[in-house]
């Protein structure tokens, strides 16, 4: 496996007149084509501001950047505006968390999707049409061709984001980035999402950064798992390993404090306090506070993301 | 008024505390030039329920199931067009009963956006004595109040009384909420969605918290959540609904152990696996939860229901007694007509 | 003023203040700190302060007499000495007239939207918060009135009423009910929508004191800022129906009466029949940025 996208050293600060925000503070990551890389992270962990990067969406004006994106060899930090655009849809696509925002509501399902495939390789009108039918067929939403004549309000919540899929696929990228795409769903249809995102890039070998907070949600996708907190990876692993034997304090925290068969009646573990504020680069390990085998030498330096075993690597001083 | 003691045990401990009878709530769905009613959502249909004295009743169910109107319906923010609710044997908003200002004293709710509801140009400490003061407890009484509720919910009183809610995290604020529920000493706290918006590290303390705080007060809960995980993990007794119905209600042990209904059967193989070896290869049902607006016809699963027959769609299953729980399914009712019930 | 009162009282007692050291952040301290850092609003507010205060004072400003016209210095241009904002058509000093002029031309803009807050407002926050009937009631009577065009309205009411200050102030508070009714219902039935205003209603209190502690605290920044916004509407309304004779009557100084009986010297002295206007201008504009300052700097969670 080749790594198709390399991030190096990522930072992202937010700045606005109240405040600076630290979001993204040193992340760094490989991806290879067909992989699933699950990142999961709490609210405020800078997991959905790290994939934004990677097509550059947050607003230029405010926002700072430091590090590398290369994707396939080009860098994504560099890239000038017609290249950005090339790069969105065509070679890198993103599905989020509420489809109803992704879609214009004056529009039917199958003129969107026809228009961004007519944009992108300039077929003619029934073409893309024909097109946008097969790729309705393809994420496997019942009489697609009724479909294509439906406006976004008239689907419900698990079509609208079967749709969306479809519109992010319309173009074959090679790398798919999922903003948290089930959660707005409900049970019985989530499932059906996730295992139909399992299958269309095992068919079409994509590369895929599923960020998520939902840990059996990273489980059903993920190949590897990284988990972020304040701004930073805080432990990579293949998704066995980081169920096994999760080792960073925060890892293992997150783990034990979810809920799931069989801990009735058993008090929860849960981390005290609350995540950092991220007005400032922390100076040390920015878990520190919270964690319940803090050592003086946690607080003096931020600790390295260390490789503790092949694919399993760990920012914490107490790994080993 | 009365200082706002605790309200004393009236029925003993065999007498539910709340009990809903053929609680019923359809909305109109404005339409046409004039705002002429045209259709209606079927939120609640002919539910009824009871909640045992210390009891946690779990209520699970996906999106327009109508678990968050069974919540309003419980605290009369909602008027039920239909059926009738006791409290500890007195009847509620009816002649010879309490009204709904006494019911409120004692049944209080927890909702889901910790931010929307908090008023956010009250402080902490003036949001928890609001309905202390409205109910006429004295300002020093109050003020002794506040800073019990806020020790009760883990939070320091000298720190959190003067502060604004935008100040507040997602979890603290959830404390606040929950010790304002708290605040005029009641008998029964609806949670609606209370931990959902919350991250799972502190979704874990508050859960913890919620544990602690019923043994410690002597509380009823009713806990409505989509998340079958923290409902099983707080539950005594969980009650499934599917677009306005009950489909299934028993102790959690036979809910999760042995689930009778199709519908719960497939809400919880839906759950994601937490074993990367064990994970899900089939969804256990396709489709969406249809509208509530004009449901199926007979039971209203039936659409989604790889067993549905015709009996399905023309008779609408009553719920049942089954070995430890009561399921609406045709399937478990003898001599419905249904191929897999037994013959009568 | 609720302005600036961060904090509610309940019940009518007051509750645990804030203290300096653990104190929170209030949303109107934080509304005042965005202000501070915006120049536009504080010049806007500072020239407006600074009318206010000289319509106020303006008998002991040591100006030359409003009324006392001299048919030999009539229309004399601006930088004249001892008239050096020049003089009128019946030679009355522009400078004393312009000071004096603004009391009444403050005073016509800023108590008819005074007036027409207090009953729009109630009235509006009444409908929106009780919904149903009430609302489509009120709301329906609101929509009659609002289907006329403001100034046409209030041509019509001063007409049927007769010219005079009072009636002018009459018709132009009922010109202003409807639009302060229309905001203050839709932002109530916002804050109504709200899950705090359940858990009020939820804990037994009665609906005026949830109106009190919970919706007015939410809904009068907003119907404030807009109400800022009609202050020049009013002034242009009442310096317009003056211009027509249906508003004060001379000689009062009044900056549209002035407008009025300027207009036959514009071919004489353009710059002078422009200043009543000039005043009008810059008054107006200044309560329209001061509003939109106001509505920036309030437009915020925390």
């Amino acid at each position: 496996m080749t790594n198709m996208l390399q991030v190096r050293d990522l930072h992202v600060t937010f700045v606005t007149p109240d405040r600076t925000v630290h979001a993204v503070n040193g992340v760094s990551f490989d991806l290879a084509r067909g992989e699933t890389l699950g990142i999961l992270g709490e609210s405020g962990s800078g997991k959905s501001v790290t994939l934004r990067s990677i097509l550059r969406l947050h607003p230029e004006h405010r926002t700072r950047w430091s590090g590398s994106i290369k994707l396939e060899g080009d860098e994504i930090l560099d890239m000038a505006p017609r290249a950005l655009s090339d790069l969105r849809g065509q070679r890198v696509s993103m599905i989020f968390q509420e489809p109803a925002t992704a879609f214009d509501p004056v529009f039917t399902i199958g003129q969107q999707i026809a228009e961004t495939v007519r944009r992108h390789t300039g077929k003619s009108e029934t073409e893309s049409m024909k097109r946008a039918k097969d790729l309705l067929e393809m994420v496997r939403i019942p009489s697609p061709a009724q479909r294509l004549k439906a406006y976004p309000h008239e689907m419900s919540g698990g079509m609208r984001q079967r749709a969306m899929i479809a519109l992010a696929l319309s173009c074959n990228p090679t790398l798919l980035l999922a903003d948290e795409p089930t959660t707005a769903l409900d049970a019985t249809v989530q499932i059906q999402v996730l295992l139909l995102i399992r299958e269309l890039q095992r068919e079409f070998n994509l590369g895929v950064i599923f960020v998520t907070h939902d840990i059996g949600v990273a489980v059903e996708v993920s190949d590897r798992i990284g988990v972020m907190y304040a701004g930073k990876l805080v432990e990579m692993a293949p998704v066995e390993r980081m169920v096994d034997a999760p080792q960073h304090p925060y890892s293992r925290g997150l783990l034990a404090s979810t809920v799931h068969d069989g801990m009735r009646g058993q008090r929860l573990e849960s981390i005290p306090g609350a995540p950092p504020d991220l007005a400032e680069v922390p100076s040390g390990c920015s878990f520190a506070p919270r964690c319940k085998f803090v050592r003086p030498d946690c607080t003096t330096a931020v600790p390295a993301l260390r490789d503790i075993e092949a694919a399993h690597a760990v920012r914490c001083v107490l790994a080993a | 008024m009365d200082t706002l003691l605790p309200i004393q045990d009236r029925g003993g401990p065999a007498q539910p505390l709340l009990l809903a009878t053929g609680l019923r709530k359809h909305f109109p769905v404005a339409g046409g030039l004039f705002g002429r009613t045209t259709k209606v959502v079927r939120a609640v249909d002919d539910l009824s329920l009871s909640v045992a004295k210390g009891e946690t009743l779990g209520v699970v169910g996906e999106s327009g199931c109508g678990k968050s109107t069974v919540a309003r319906l419980l605290i009369r923010l909602l008027k039920p067009d239909k059926g009738t609710m006791v409290l500890d044997g007195d009847p509620v908003d009816e002649p010879h009963g309490i009204t709904v200002n006494e019911l409120r004293r004692q049944v209080q709710m927890v909702f889901q956006d910790s931010y929307a509801s908090l008023n956010p140009r009250l402080t902490i400490a003036e949001t928890l004595a609001f309905a202390p003061r409205a109910h006429g407890l004295p300002a020093a009484e109050a003020r002794e109040r506040v800073r019990d509720l806020l020790s009760k919910v883990g939070l320091d009183p000298a720190n959190y009384a003067t502060r604004y809610p935008h100040e507040l995290s997602g979890g603290q604020r959830q404390r606040v909420n929950i010790a304002r529920a708290l605040a005029l000493r009641p008998r029964l706290i609806i949670l609606d969605e209370a931990v959902s918006a919350l991250d799972k590290s502190v979704e874990a303390q508050v859960l913890n918290m919620l544990v602690d705080l019923k043994t410690e007060l002597d509380l009823t809960y009713v806990f409505i959540s989509h998340d079958l995980n923290v409902v099983q993990y707080l539950s005594d007794r969980v009650l499934v609904m599917y677009l306005g119905k009950i489909v299934e209600l028993g102790p959690v042990e036979a809910i999760y152990g042995n689930p009778q209904h199709p519908y719960t059967r497939a809400l919880l193989s839906a759950r994601p696996s937490m074993d990367p070896r064990k994970r899900t290869h089939e969804a256990p049902i396709q489709g969406d939860p249809p509208n509530p607006i004009d449901p199926p016809s007979g039971c209203r699963f039936r659409t989604r229901c790889p067993f549905a027959e015709d009996v399905c769609a023309r008779v609408e299953p009553p719920l049942a007694d089954a070995q430890f729980q009561a399921v609406a399914c045709h399937m478990r009712v003898a001599g419905s007509g249904h191929s897999k019930a037994m013959a009568a | 003023m609720a302005l600036q009162s961060p904090s509610l009282d309940v019940g009518g007692a007051i509750l645990v203040k804030p203290t300096p050291a653990s104190a929170g952040r209030g949303y109107w301290q934080s509304v005042g700190r965005r202000l501070r850092r915006d120049p536009v609003t504080l010049i806007c507010a500072a020239i407006l302060i600074l009318l206010v205060l000289a319509s106020i004072a303006a008998p002991y400003l040591y100006l030359a007499d409003p009324y006392k016209t001299s048919m030999l210095r009539r229309l004399y241009p601006l930088g004249s000495p001892n008239h050096w904002l020049g003089t009128d058509e019946l030679g009355r000093d522009m400078f004393a007239r312009l000071i004096y002029g603004g009391r009444l031309s403050l005073f016509m803009g800023v108590t008819p939207v005074v007036c027409a807050l207090l009953i729009g407002g109630s009235l509006g926050i009444l409908a929106g918060f009780v919904g149903g009937k009430t609302n489509m009631a009120i709301m329906r009577i609101m929509d009659v009135f609002y289907a006329f065009p403001s100034v046409l309205l209030a041509i019509s009411l001063s007409g049927a009423m007769g010219a005079g200050t009072e009636n002018t102030l009459l018709s132009l508070t009922l010109v202003f009910i409807p639009p302060i009714c229309r905001v203050s219902e839709s932002v109530t039935t916002q804050v109504r929508g709200f899950d705090f205003v359940d858990a009020a209603k939820a804990s037994g209190a009665s609906a005026f004191t949830i109106v009190r502690v919970h919706v007015l605290g939410n809904v009068l920044g907003p119907i404030l800022v807009y109400a800022t916004s009609l202050i020049s509407v009013a002034i242009i309304l009442a310096a317009g129906l003056s211009f027509l004779g249906l508003g004060v009557k001379p000689p009062e100084p009044e900056w549209g009466l002035m407008l009025n009986t300027l207009r036959q010297a514009i071919y004489v002295n353009p710059v002078l029949a422009a200043l009543p206007g000039v005043m009008i201008f810059i008054t107006s504009i200044c309560f329209n940025l001061m509003s939109d300052g106001l509505r920036a700097a309030m437009d915020v969670k925390a």
